[in-house]
């Protein structure tokens, strides 16, 4: 552990830190004090500060006004080397990793200069991995690892620094609850040796649990500094957003009584990436008017799973997807829309929508059949745009109008878009992928609101999503996906949260031994080999 | 030397220059770029070659100044394509281009001219074994230096620091970019390489393989280099035995009609191809290795911070 | 959007740059650079003749074109159409040769729909092993282009070689029923090149009019969407190597029943890489690419004309061509930074 600190100097004193971009004042006069062994929250929304201020920290940009001080001492930080030569670590949200390489390859990569030797280095990290309870077999390839053990390489490397402060950039959207509860021991005892960790999230139950100290930012600006542990998930909540947004309520579901709208039945399949993982024998139902929420961290089948469901790839049976009573496992996207089966997918700018074309011309993406837009092989692209212009209105898209092009576009009023543009296409059937992440609250409110419109119109919802709260307003039913099997559905006010954390780690058995119904699979664990 | 001997030196020489512009442009595939103007640099390498030597009558100004002018050519690429973000497919295409419009401007001169073949090794005694004798001894030096970089190239890729960033750079630039390495450095390295390595290809040719300068002469042998690089799945070692394949159904078609087969010559002159087409569809099948072994970010453009 | 200033301005500053570094190479190898430039870009555009000829070797460049154009719209790398060119030529100059002594006005359109299924076929090939094998189609489109050059002499040299022709390698001439008319008086210009704008004109339909249009468009900027919307990769993959393919056939059957009349080992001096470059330099748009096909014409033809008037090599004219795309490729950076600078980061 570096830096001893001078008298009862903090580890860390931001003061009033200025950052600005074109349009907006990202940072606006922020203070922020970090003690030593502190685990200290960084709370706020999308877009309140939260990552340009670590950015600052960790040297990626440099501020246009403020002062740091570390350990007492007034600093400027140049660069991430500079940040790690001083002790600051950093876990990015988003790895910094290679996939065909090992993971001794991937730390040394991350490593400066003077790595020493792989085999060494290998010892280091299963000696580090050990102490701190973040278990990796150095010599696996990356691609094999799941989500967690990936966030695991990113952690070891930045502890083989031996950082006094480590910043983590929501640790937690990636983990299952057990995962997570497993991060926060490392954390405690991280801390315990000296080290201030800087956690920054938006997840209100895990900083009362786990962080001393939180400071609040809101729209560039500190509102509050305190300590969650004595605050009400609400306050904070409060805090961070400055008002009160009511929970989205789930109205009378549609008793049962709706038929069966579609079923999945016997599904395995591989995957479109060679690396992926494949499905095996999944099975699922929903019925008319039914909202189904499939939860599952990354990379356990959820995309495999969703392009058989939208007809993106076909399943090897006419009969593995029946929809409606007719077999249409074989039949493609196209088709698939035809039925009125729409889908919405995770990615944005690269999936649901062409970044370099018009709202008009991605409005004629989607909606070219349902909306009869192609006629003998022209296309009207006189139409288009009054669809494109009818979507913008009716979901209060902010856009300068259907020529607007998609990148130019607002994550949150893009996604307003896409979802928009299928819904006005009377969809019988709506899948969903996650369909409010990196979206600020306003839209994702409106999304959540219109999605139960639509299924109290009588179609039915499929929706996937890493976001249990979400999947918790939105549901009737709730199922797992864990390793490229599904778990059967619940009812979403039988299944705790804690149940659900059970089979996103695999343990199917556990969570039925506390009194939940039998699964489709016996218990597997997450890798399934 | 009896007509075996005969035939297996001869392939050790039509797989030489495949070899060297194989491993070239692997170690610059490895990095995530598609350089497609190999054929144009190969050229080129042959015509300075050629030139430089018939010039200062020594190859040991004629070789370097092939390595320099190949290097110069993949130059010209990586700022079109590194630099100022140009798409590598046509950038390559263009570098084709010009360098067989360039190579034969320059060689305006030498068309025709004579030059003596470059020295071949000669050790009393070894040399003299009858098969190995010229086959392991006789041969010139750039084929020594082309199978000795092969193990170069694996030793680099494998063992050294400079290996593995390479390979970073190749499967995930956004990611080696965040850890703080120059992608852009990196990949001028390599790109360099490659030109240099396949300027030498060229060059090989117009100095051993048939000493002499003919427009055009490469043939085809830079694009079969590209495919070569696929089928050995960017492994150096697979490289190596690819440009020997090659090499040997080049010279099998040349001998054929000697042996009294009785097909005529322009279809023995299609094997070649049509062999590189086989390859590259009995490999490119093959997903899992493919995607395992490719450089994912190749023919992508990188713009850092963006 | 205002980079759309710069994406029209870019090609004539390409051109502009291209000319000025001509002028330098003129120099360097001791010629007059004007006298040079002149007889480049000026001196074939004087006469009737002249002119007939520009439209002579633009029709080939355009017809082929604007069908590699729409392939690398949608990311289809078409890079064999010289051999699908060939074919065109093979396919042509064999019905000519079979009905040979034949009269009656079904020959001609027979050769030409003979010409454009020999290049469609030889289309069909890569496009297949990319379709069901995913192997890349620069490679096995290419290779094939050397496959058929070597499939031209072979049969010039060999079956099809003309009986009275004193042991040259070409096959016998034409009759004048297998002939493309002449359009225009005191020249060779043909009926060819009326067939070449039509082909352009089809070509601006489909980009801006048709739904297949649209979905080339889509598969070349983003495949994953294009297979969220339901349009196949493989239906774009086939439709764009068979259009160039059987464009580039008719463009070589052209060119058999036209200016060259026979069949010959060579019978064309690159057009099939040329139109790379016209399809780049036209920016993918049908009037760009009809732009850039006389462009490159008259780069040929000066040439021709620089080599007769002052001696200067041939080759000088590839590296033009060289040149060019180079150019345009390297101002292409002005056009994407201006882009990106327009648009914030989002979503």
């Amino acid at each position: 552990m570096s830096g001893g600190s001078t008298d009862t100097a903090p580890r860390l004193a931001l003061r009033g830190m200025v950052k600005r971009y074109p349009g907006v004042l990202a940072n606006d006069h922020v203070d922020l004090t970090l003690e030593a062994g502190e685990i200290h929250a960084l709370l706020g929304e999308n877009g309140a500060g939260k990552s340009t201020l670590v950015q600052i920290v960790y040297g990626v940009v440099k501020a246009d006004g403020g002062s740091i001080r570390w350990n007492g001492a007034p600093v400027n930080v140049d660069g991430p080397s500079h940040a790690r030569a001083l002790g600051i670590g950093m876990v990015f949200q988003h790895f910094s990793l290679f996939e065909t390489l090992t993971v001794v390859e991937n730390v040394a990569l991350g490593l400066e200069t003077g790595a020493g030797d792989m085999a060494a280095l290998a010892a280091r990290i299963a000696d580090v991995s050990k102490r701190y309870g973040l278990t990796l077999d150095p010599q696996a390839r990356v691609f094999d690892l799941s989500v967690g053990e990936r966030q695991r390489v990113e952690i070891v490397r930045c502890l083989l620094q031996d950082p006094s402060l480590i910043i983590m950039d929501e640790p937690t959207s990636v983990l299952t609850p057990q995962e997570a509860d497993q991060l926060f021991e490392t954390l405690r005892r991280l801390a315990s040796e000296g080290r201030t960790i800087l956690y920054i999230s938006h997840k209100l139950d895990e900083i009362r649990r786990l962080c001393s100290r939180a400071t609040i930012l809101r729209a560039g600006q500190v509102v509050a500094t305190c300590d969650p542990s004595v605050e009400t998930a609400q306050s904070l909540a409060g805090l961070m957003i400055g008002v009160e947004v009511g929970p989205t309520r789930r109205g009378a579901s549609v008793a049962g009584g709706g038929a069966e709208l579609v079923r999945v039945e016997g599904l395995s399949m591989q995957a479109a990436n060679p690396l992926g993982t494949p499905l095996h024998d999944v099975r699922l139902s929903v019925k008319k008017g039914e909202i189904l929420g499939i939860a599952g961290v990354a990379g356990n089948g959820q995309n495999t799973l969703l392009s058989a469901l939208s007809g993106e790839m076909l399943s090897p049976r006419a009969d593995a997807v029946v929809f409606e009573g007719q077999p249409i496992g074989l039949e493609g996207a196209r088709a698939r829309r035809e039925r009125g089966i729409n889908f919405v997918p995770e990615d944005r700018l690269g999936h649901g929508a062409v970044a370099d074309l018009s709202l008009s011309d991605n409005a004629l993406l989607s909606g070219w059949g349902r909306w009869s837009l192609v006629r003998r092989g022209l296309v009207s692209f006189k139409k288009s745009r009054e669809k494109a212009a009818h979507v913008v209105d009716k979901f209060s898209v902010a856009a300068s109008g259907p020529d607007a092009v998609a990148r130019s576009l607002s994550g949150g009023n893009l996604q307003k878009f896409i979802i928009g543009r299928e819904i006005l296409q009377a969809p019988r059937l709506l899948i969903a992928a996650h369909p409010t992440w990196g979206v600020d609250a306003g839209a994702a409110a409106a999304i959540h609101q219109a999605l139960i419109a639509l299924a109290e119109g009588g179609a039915g919802v499929i929706i996937v999503s890493q976001d249990l709260d979400e999947l918790f307003t939105l549901s009737d039913r709730v199922a797992v996906i864990c390793a490229g099997r599904l778990s059967e559905s619940r009812p979403a006010h039988e299944v705790t949260a804690e149940d659900v954390g059970l089979m996103m780690g695999g343990l199917f058995d556990a969570a039925i031994a506390k009194g939940g119904s039998a699964p489709a699979e016996t218990g597997d664990t997450l890798h399934g080999q | 030397m009896d007509i075996f001997s005969l035939i297996l030196v001869s392939i050790v020489a039509a797989a030489t220059p495949l070899l060297f512009a194989g491993l070239g442009e692997l170690i610059t595939e490895k990095a995530g770029v598609l350089n497609l103007g190999v054929e144009g640099t190969m050229l080129m390498g042959a015509v300075v070659g050629f030139a430089v030597t018939a010039s200062s009558g020594s190859v040991f100004f004629g070789i370097p100044a092939a390595a320099v002018a190949g290097a110069a050519m993949s130059g010209l690429f990586a700022l079109l394509t590194l630099n100022l973000l140009a798409n590598q497919v046509a950038t390559g295409l263009a570098l084709t281009l010009f360098g067989v419009g360039l190579s034969s401007l320059i060689g305006q001169g030498f068309v025709g001219m004579p030059l003596s073949r470059l020295p071949q090794l000669d050790i009393p005694g070894l040399s003299d074994l009858p098969v190995v004798g010229p086959l392991l001894f006789g041969q010139d030096a750039l084929v020594y230096i082309s199978l000795l970089l092969v193990g170069v190239v694996m030793w680099f890729l494998s063992r050294t620091r400079g290996g593995l960033i390479l390979k970073a750079v190749g499967e995930n630039p956004a990611a080696a970019h965040r850890l703080g390495h120059s992608v852009l450095k990196v990949r001028w390295l390599a790109v360099l390489f490659g030109g240099a390595m396949s300027g030498v290809g060229g060059a090989y040719l117009s100095l051993a393989y048939t000493p002499l300068w003919a427009e055009n002469m490469t043939a085809g042998r830079g694009w079969i280099a590209l495919a070569l690089v696929v089928f050995a799945t960017w492994r150096p070692g697979r490289v190596l035995l690819g440009a020997y394949l090659f090499g040997g159904v080049t010279i099998a078609q040349l001998h054929a009609q000697s042996a009294g087969i009785e097909i005529p010559s322009q279809f023995m002159s299609m094997l070649p191809y049509l062999a590189t087409v086989l390859v590259l569809v009995l490999i490119s099948r093959d997903a899992t290795r493919i995607r395992l072994n490719a450089p994912a970010s190749i023919g992508k453009v990188f713009h850092p911070g963006g | 959007m205002a980079s759309h200033a710069m994406l029209l301005a870019t090609p004539p500053l390409a051109v502009l740059l291209t000319v000025l570094s001509g002028a330098v190479l003129f120099a360097a190898l001791g010629f007059d650079p004007i006298a040079a430039l002149t007889a480049y870009f000026i001196t074939p555009l004087t006469t009737t003749y002249g002119l007939g000829e520009l439209a002579v070797k633009a029709t080939p460049l355009a017809m082929i074109g604007i069908g590699l154009a729409l392939g690398f719209r949608g990311n289809v790398w078409n890079i064999g159409a010289e051999g699908q060119l060939t074919l065109g030529a093979i396919c042509a100059g064999g019905i000519a040769l079979a009905f040979y002594g034949d009269e009656g006005p079904w020959l001609l359109p027979l050769m030409m729909v003979g010409g454009a299924a020999g290049g469609l076929a030889w289309g069909a090939v890569p496009a297949f092993l990319r379709t069901r094998f995913n192997a890349n189609e620069i490679l096995t489109s290419l290779m094939l282009s050397y496959v058929a050059t070597l499939l031209l002499s072979y049969l010039v040299t060999g079956p099809w070689k003309d009986p009275d022709g004193f042991n040259f390698p070409e096959s016998r001439l034409f009759d004048d029923q297998a002939l493309l008319p002449i359009i225009l008086e005191g020249t060779r210009m043909h009926l060819g090149a009326p067939l070449a704008l039509l082909a352009v004109v089809a070509g601006w339909v489909i980009v801006a009019r048709t739904f297949i249009g649209f979905q080339i468009k889509v598969v070349g900027l983003t495949p994953i969407a294009a297979g969220y919307a339901g349009f196949s990769q493989a239906r774009i993959i086939w439709f764009t190597l068979l259009l160039s393919g059987g464009l580039a056939g008719l463009a070589g059957a052209i060119e058999v029943a036209g200016p060259i009349g026979q069949l010959q080992p060579s019978i064309s001096p690159g057009y099939g890489f040329t139109a790379i470059i016209v399809a780049f330099l036209g920016r993918l748009h049908p009037v760009g690419v009809l732009l850039a096909a006389l462009l490159m014409a008259l780069s040929y033809l000066g040439g021709e004309q620089a080599q007769i008037e002052l001696g200067l090599p041939l080759a000088v004219t590839g590296v033009f061509q060289g040149m060019l795309l180079f150019f345009l490729l390297a101002s292409d950076f002005l056009v994407h930074y201006r882009l990106r600078r327009l648009a914030p980061a989002a979503a």
